[in-house]
C-alpha cells in the first residue's frame, strides 16, 4: 500500500467519526495543516524526480480533491444538522389564537340602501335627499293632501310645534316637492331616508327607512312605472323570475294609485321571494296626481310620471331574513355582528349585489 | 270595514264562489286583508269521549271521568250522570264556556275533593230538548271527536281595507256596485218595505243659518207607537258579524242601514225631546254626555243637535244618553241628516272621538240618500216594532249641484300606456252608476252623489283601469341610460366614510334621531332643546343635538349585557334648530375597552386618545383629503375631557372644522354610570369638506421618486413642555421640502437630567435628493440648518 492509500485509508475511517465541527476542523488540520499530512506530502514532491513528481503529484492532487471535496460534504451535512436541530427546538403551537382585533359591519339597512342605489343608479335614476324636519305644507299639503283629509290619520305624526305647522316627515314624498321646485323637468330620483311615525309595537318603530322614487318626463305612462318596478324588485331579490300583482288602491299624491305585491313560499319557515302562491305586500305607487304637479308648477300639459315608496327596513328584512324590525335600532353589538356586512362587500352591478 | 257572503248577496245576484269574490275584491281596490271565522259562543262545546269513568271516591252518585278531545291529553271531567261510561261520546263544556240552559259560566272547581275542569253535557242544558236525563250520547261520532258540535251558525266576516276616498264602499251596497260593475254579477234592486205615512211630522226641526254650519240637511221622520224589542235572528246575526252587540231593534236597524247603504241614522226617543230640534253651533264649554258614557266639553263652533234646553247629540258624532231609545221607547224620531266632513273631522278630532258614523260622515256621504236611509230603516222599525210613521220632513238643502267631467278617450292611454275604447269605458263608467254620455272621441261623465271623491279625469281614468284590470297594463322595461350622476359628493363622502369606519373595526349602527333629554343635553354646547310636541315616551322626548346622545346610551346597554371592547359608529342628522334643514350629517365613532385582552402573545392595553385620533384622521385621509392639510390642535369643547381632546381643521388650525376626537369627559362618564369606563369617540362633520373644484377628471400628482441614496438623522430637541410636538414636525418639514421627506417624533422624555419646564423630543428625519445621493457635507448642512431654525422658532437646544 503507498502512502497515499494509507493516506486514504486513515481518513475514511476519521471521517465517519467526525461529529461535530470541532472534530471536522481537527480533521481538516491534520490532513491540511501546517504539519498535515497532505501538506508533507507536497513538501515532499521537490525530493522525486521528474518522472515520479509528474505521476506522484497527479495522484496527490486527485487525493487532495477528494479530501477537500469529502469534507466539504461533511460540513454541509454538519449544517443542515445543526439548523434543523435549532428549527426543532423553535417549534411553536400554531393553533393558538390569532391576535385579537374588532370587526367592523355595515347596518343593514345602509347595504341595503347601496343595493338599491346600485340597482336604480343602472337606469338613469339620481340619489336626491331632504331635511328629517318638514313643514306641514311639505309632508301633506302640497302632497294633495288638505288638512281634513282622513289620509293623514293613516299617518301617526310626530309634531314640533302646537300648531303642528312642524313636524318630522311621515314619509319622504316631500323631497318630491323640494326637488320638482328647486330644479326643472325631466325629474329622475330615489330619495332614500329616514321617516317617522308615532307608532311603536313589533311591527312599527317610530323611525323606519323608506325609499321614494319620482320620475317624471314627457310621455311616462303607467306601463314605465311596471316596468320599472318590475325590474327593480328582480335585480333586488336577485332571482329571474318574481310574480307581482298590481292591486287598485289609494294615495292622495298619485292617481290611479296602486299598491305591488309580490310572490313568495315558506320554506323552513323562510320567506322566499319569487312565484309562490302567497302574496307579500312591498309597496305603493301611481300616477303623480296633477294636482301635485300644479302644487309644483310643473306644466301638466307637458309632463307626467309616475312615483313610488318602498319600506327599506322591510326590504332588508325581506331579502336577508330578519324578523324583528325594532332590532334594526337597538344597537345590540350581538345583532350588529350577525346581521351586519363585511365593509368590503359593497354592492356594485359588475361584481353583483350580494356575495 | 266587516262584510259576509250571503249580505253581500242581498245585493248582488252573482254565482262566483267565495274565493272568486276575495280575489275580485283585491283586484279592483278593495283588499281583502282578512277571513274571519264568524264563529258564535257555541263554538267551545266540543265533542268528547269518556275513555275512562271511575267511581268518585267521596261521592257515591258521582263519576271521574278522563275525558279525551282526540289529542293526548286527558282532561279530568267530575260528572253526575249516570250513563257516563267508559267509551261513551259526548258533548264536553270547557271551564270559561256559558252554558246556554243556566247562563252559568264554568270554572275549574274541586268537586268533594277532586279537581274537574269543565262538564258533559245534557240536552236540555244545551238548550237542544227538554231531556235531562243523563249526558247526550253521541252516536257514529267518534271520528269526530274534538271538533265543536255545533255547526258555526254566523258566516264568515270579510275584513276589507277601504282606502279613505272610497266612502262609498263603507256600505255592502257599494261593494257590490263595484263588483257587479267588474263583472261578477248583477246589482239588484234595493227592497224597500212598504208602509203608510198619514201623520205630519210634529217636531219641528230648524238648522241655524251661521258661518261654519256642519249641518247641510237634516230629514227626519216621527213614528210613534212602536214595540222595541230584541231584534229577529236574521238582523241581529249581522249586527253579530259586525263584530258589534245587538242592543235593541231601533238601535240595530240604524246600525243596520249604515253598514248596509253606508247612511248613518240616528233615533231619538221622541218623549224626551224638548219640544223641538235645532242644529247649531256649539258655544264654548258647553257639556254633553255621549252614548258611550263620557262626559265632553265642547269648543266653540261644533255641530250639534239640539233641543230647547240642551244638547242631544254631536250631529253626526255621537248621539247623547238624554234622549237615548230604550225598551219601553214609545215613540221615535229617526234622523238621517248631512254634516260637512271637514266639521266632523274637526269635531271628532278635537274631543278624540272615534265612531262609525264619524268615519263614514268625514270621509262623505251621499246627501242624495237622505230620503232613501229614512224609508229603509222606517219600514223595517215597523216592520218588526210596529207603529205608525209620519211623513219625511226634510230641512235644509235638499239638492246637490250636479258635477260633470269631460274625458277625453286618448288621455286613458297617454297616462296608462294602454288604450280603451270609448264603449268599454261606457260600459264600466255605467255600471258604477255615472251617468254617461258618448261622442266620437270624448264621454260626458255625470258624478254620481256617492262618489264625492272624483273631481277630475284622472279620477276617472282610475276607475277605469280600475275595473278593466291593472294586470293589463303592459310593462315597458326601463331604458339603461345614465345623463346624471348617481351620486353627489356629499352622498359620495356618506357612502365612503361607512365604508372607512367599518374597516377600522367599527360596527355601524342607525339609532333613533330623537333622543333622552337627560343625555342629549350632557352634549350640548348651550345649543336650544328641540322638543317634540308629542314623544312617543318622555325619554324619546327631544331630537339628538349631538351624535353622541344615543350612541353613548346604546354603548351603556351593551356594556351592561357584558360586552366592553366596542367600537360603534353611526353617520345621521344632528339638529340645531326645528326649522327644516337645521341639521347636519355627523359621523360619530365611540370605542371603548381593552386592546389585546387576554392575549397570549402581547400585552393589553387601554384604548387611547391616539386610537381615535388615528381613526379620525385616517378616515378623513380616506375621504380625500391630503394628509399634510391636516391640522391637528386641542381646540375641543366641553363633551371631551379637556386635556385628552383635540380638533383636526383643514389646512391651517383656523381651517374648516372637520373633526373632534378625544375620551368622552369623565363627569359624562360618571352621570351615565358606564361599566368600563374608558370611553373615546370622535366626531367628523361631512359638510365642511369642501368639494374639490374640478372641472375636468384630475390625474394623479406627478410620480416622483428618487433613484439616490436616502439617509436619515435623529435628532433630541430639549424643548417646553408645552410645545407641541406636531407643531416641531411640521416646522422642520417646511425647512427644505426638496429633500426633507419625513418628519417623525418617536420618542418624548421628561425627568431626570431634562430642566422641569422642558421635555425632550427625538425626532427622526430623512433625507433625500431627487437629482444626487447627499453628501456627508450636504447632511451636515442641512442638519445645521434644522437645528438653528427649531432654535430660532422655539428657543429648544439640541440635547447633548
Amino acid at each position: 500500500m503507498s502512502d497515499l492509500e494509507k493516506i486514504n485509508s486513515i481518513f475514511n475511517a476519521k471521517i465517519d467519526s467526525v461529529k461535530s465541527k470541532d472534530d471536522l476542523q481537527n480533521l481538516k488540520t491534520e490532513f491540511f495543516g501546517k504539519n498535515g499530512q497532505i501538506t508533507i506530502q507536497f513538501k515532499n514532491l521537490g525530493s522525486l524526480s521528474a518522472e515520479d513528481k509528474k505521476e506522484f503529484a497527479s495522484h496527490l492532487n486527485r487525493l487532495k480533491d477528494s479530501l477537500s471535496k469529502q469534507i466539504e460534504e461533511k460540513n454541509l451535512e454538519l449544517e443542515t444538522q445543526e439548523i434543523n436541530e435549532k428549527l426543532k427546538s423553535e417549534k411553536i403551537d400554531v393553533t393558538l389564537p390569532i391576535r385579537s382585533y374588532r370587526q367592523g359591519k355595515i347596518h343593514p339597512v345602509s347595504q341595503v340602501i347601496d343595493e338599491i342605489s346600485s340597482i336604480f343608479s343602472e337606469i338613469g335614476f339620481s340619489v336626491a335627499e331632504g331635511p328629517d324636519v318638514e313643514t306641514e305644507h311639505n309632508n301633506f299639503t302640497a302632497l294633495n293632501t288638505p288638512e281634513d283629509h282622513p289620509a293623514r290619520d293613516m299617518h301617526d305624526t310626530f309634531y314640533l310645534d302646537k300648531n303642528k305647522k312642524l313636524l318630522l316627515r311621515t314619509h319622504t314624498s316631500p323631497v318630491q316637492i323640494r326637488t320638482m321646485l328647486n330644479e326643472k323637468p325631466p325629474f329622475k330620483i330615489i330619495v332614500p331616508g329616514r321617516t317617522y311615525r308615532s307608532d311603536s309595537d313589533q311591527t312599527h318603530a317610530p323611525m323606519f327607512h323608506q325609499l321614494e322614487g319620482l320620475h317624471i318626463d314627457k310621455n311616462i305612462t303607467m306601463g314605465h312605472l311596471k316596468g320599472c318596478l318590475d325590474y327593480f324588485i328582480k335585480e333586488f331579490f336577485e332571482v329571474k323570475n318574481v310574480r307581482m300583482r298590481f292591486r287598485p288602491s289609494h294615495f292622495p299624491f298619485t292617481e290611479p294609485s296602486a299598491e305591488v305585491d309580490i310572490g313568495y313560499r315558506l320554506e323552513n319557515n323562510k320567506i322566499v321571494i319569487g312565484e309562490g302562491d302567497k302574496w307579500l305586500e312591498v309597496l305603493g305607487c301611481g300616477m303623480v296626481h296633477p294636482n301635485v304637479l300644479k302644487n309644483v308648477k310643473v306644466d301638466t300639459n307637458k309632463y307626467q310620471g309616475y312615483a313610488f315608496g318602498i319600506g327599506i327596513d322591510r326590504l332588508a328584512m325581506l331579502k336577508y331574513g330578519i324578523n324583528d324590525l325594532r332590532a334594526f335600532f337597538e344597537t345590540d353589538y350581538r345583532w350588529l355582528s350577525h346581521f351586519g356586512f363585511d365593509p368590503l362587500d359593497v354592492p356594485t352591478n359588475y361584481r353583483g349585489l350580494s356575495k | 270595514m266587516i262584510i259576509t257572503i250571503p249580505w253581500l248577496k242581498e245585493h248582488l245576484q252573482t254565482k262566483a264562489n267565495e274565493a272568486k269574490i276575495i280575489d275580485q275584491l283585491t283586484n279592483i281596490g278593495l283588499e281583502v286583508e282578512n277571513v274571519k271565522e264568524n264563529v258564535g259562543e257555541l263554538s267551545e262545546f266540543k265533542i268528547a269521549k269518556i275513555l275512562k269513568a271511575e267511581k268518585h271516591p267521596n261521592a257515591d252518585k258521582l263519576k271521574v271521568c278522563d275525558v279525551s278531545l282526540g289529542d293526548n291529553k286527558i282532561i279530568q271531567v267530575v260528572c253526575g250522570a249516570s250513563n257516563a261510561r267508559d267509551g261513551l261520546v259526548t258533548i264536553y263544556a270547557p271551564p270559561g264556556s256559558i252554558i246556554p240552559k243556566t247562563k252559568f259560566k264554568l270554572k275549574v272547581a274541586k268537586i268533594r275533593g277532586v279537581e274537574s275542569k269543565g262538564m258533559l253535557c245534557s240536552e236540555s242544558e244545551l238548550n237542544l230538548s227538554d231531556e235531562s236525563a243523563g249526558i247526550i250520547e253521541l252516536k257514529n261520532k267518534e271520528k269526530e271527536v274534538g271538533k265543536s258540535y255545533f255547526k258555526t251558525k254566523l258566516d264568515k266576516a270579510l275584513d276589507i281595507a277601504i282606502t279613505p276616498n272610497r266612502a262609498d264602499c263603507l256600505g255592502v251596497r257599494g261593494i257590490a256596485r263595484d263588483l257587479a260593475s267588474s263583472g261578477l254579477g248583477s246589482l239588484l234592486k234595493l227592497k224597500k218595505k212598504s208602509f203608510k205615512q198619514n201623520l205630519k211630522q210634529p217636531i219641528k226641526v230648524s238648522i241655524t243659518k251661521e258661518k261654519n254650519q256642519g249641518c247641510l240637511s237634516f230629514g227626519s221622520c216621527y213614528i210613534k207607537d212602536i214595540t222595541n224589542k230584541e231584534s229577529p235572528d236574521w238582523l241581529k246575526n249581522k249586527i253579530l258579524a259586525l263584530g258589534l252587540k245587538p242592543i235593541s231593534a231601533v238601535v240595530d236597524i240604524t246600525n243596520y242601514v249604515m253598514f248596509d247603504l253606508n247612511r248613518p241614522l240616528h233615533a231619538y226617543d221622541a218623549n224626551k225631546i224638548n219640544k223641538e230640534i235645532i242644529v247649531r253651533n256649539s258655544q264654548e264649554g258647553e257639556e254633553f254626555e255621549g252614548l258611550d258614557n263620557e262626559k265632553y266639553k265642547l269648543k266653540k263652533g261644533m255641530c250639534v243637535v239640539t233641543d230647547k234646553s240642551s244638547i242631544l247629540g254631536l250631529g253626526g258624532v255621537i248621539g247623547g244618553t238624554k234622549t237615548s231609545t230604550e225598551f219601553d221607547t214609545k215613540n221615535i224620531l229617526l234622523e238621517s241628516a248631512y254634516f260637512l266632513p271637514s266639521s266632523i273631522r274637526k269635531t271628532g278630532r278635537e274631543l278624540n272621538i272615534n265612531t262609525d258614523a264619524k268615519y263614514r260622515f268625514e270621509r262623505g256621504i251621499d246627501p242624495n240618500s237622505i230620503k232613501e236611509g229614512l224609508e229603509i230603516a222606517t219600514g223595517l222599525i215597523i216592520s218588526i216594532c210596529g207603529g205608525e210613521a209620519s211623513k219625511f220632513l226634510i230641512t235644509g238643502k235638499t239638492s246637490q249641484k250636479k258635477k260633470v267631467i269631460d274625458l277625453k278617450i286618448e288621455k286613458f292611454k297617454d297616462l296608462i300606456g294602454i288604450s280603451i275604447s270609448i264603449s268599454e269605458a261606457y260600459k264600466i263608467l255605467s255600471s258604477l252608476g255615472f251617468k254617461v254620455k258618448k261622442t266620437k272621441k270624448a264621454l260626458k261623465v255625470e258624478i254620481p252623489s256617492w262618489r264625492p271623491d272624483v273631481s277630475q279625469d284622472v279620477d276617472l281614468i282610475e276607475e277605469l283601469i280600475r275595473i278593466k284590470g291593472f294586470d293589463k297594463i303592459q310593462v315597458v322595461e326601463p331604458e339603461k341610460r345614465r345623463d346624471k350622476d348617481t351620486l353627489n359628493f356629499k352622498q359620495k363622502l356618506f357612502h365612503l366614510s361607512q365604508r372607512a369606519l367599518a374597516s377600522k373595526g367599527y360596527i355601524e349602527t342607525v339609532t333613533w334621531s330623537f333622543t333622552d333629554s337627560n343625555i342629549d343635553k350632557q352634549f350640548s354646547r348651550g345649543e336650544k332643546e328641540i322638543n317634540i310636541y308629542n314623544p312617543i315616551s318622555s325619554d324619546l322626548d327631544v331630537l339628538r343635538r349631538s351624535i353622541f346622545s344615543n350612541l353613548s346610551i346604546h354603548l351603556k346597554k351593551n356594556q351592561d349585557r357584558g360586552y366592553s371592547d366596542l367600537s360603534f359608529f353611526e353617520i345621521g342628522p344632528v339638529f340645531f334648530g326645528k326649522n327644516p334643514g337645521d341639521q347636519q350629517i355627523v359621523v360619530g365613532g365611540i370605542k371603548s375597552g381593552l386592546v389585546n385582552r387576554r392575549s397570549w402573545s402581547d400585552k393589553a392595553r387601554n384604548i387611547d386618545v391616539f386610537d381615535v385620533k388615528s381613526d379620525a384622521l385616517r378616515t378623513l385621509v380616506e375621504l380625500g383629503i391630503d394628509e399634510k392639510n391636516l391640522f391637528v390642535n386641542d381646540l375641543t369643547k366641553s363633551s371631551y375631557h379637556p386635556g385628552r381632546s383635540g380638533s383636526i381643521n383643514l389646512k391651517s388650525d383656523k381651517g374648516p372644522h372637520l373633526a373632534y376626537f378625544g375620551e368622552l369627559h369623565p363627569a359624562i362618564v360618571k352621570k351615565l354610570d358606564f361599566k368600563d369606563k374608558n370611553i373615546f369617540g370622535f366626531e367628523i362633520f361631512l359638510k365642511n369638506i369642501p368639494q374639490p373644484n374640478k372641472k375636468v377628471r384630475q390625474t394623479k400628482v406627478n410620480y416622483l421618486a428618487s433613484d439616490f441614496q436616502k439617509s436619515e438623522r435623529d435628532f433630541a430637541f430639549v424643548i417646553d413642555k408645552t410645545f407641541k410636538v406636531g407643531l416641531l414636525e411640521k416646522l422642520i418639514k417646511k425647512i427644505d421640502e426638496n429633500i426633507i421627506h419625513k418628519v417623525i417624533a418617536f420618542d418624548v422624555y421628561e425627568g431626570e437630567n431634562i430642566p422641569k419646564d422642558k421635555k425632550s423630543v427625538a425626532i427622526n428625519v430623512t433625507l433625500q435628493a431627487l437629482d444626487k445621493t447627499l453628501s456627508e457635507k450636504d447632511l451636515d448642512q442641512v442638519s445645521q440648518k434644522i437645528i438653528e431654525v427649531v432654535k430660532e422658532k422655539t428657543g429648544a437646544t439640541i440635547r447633548s
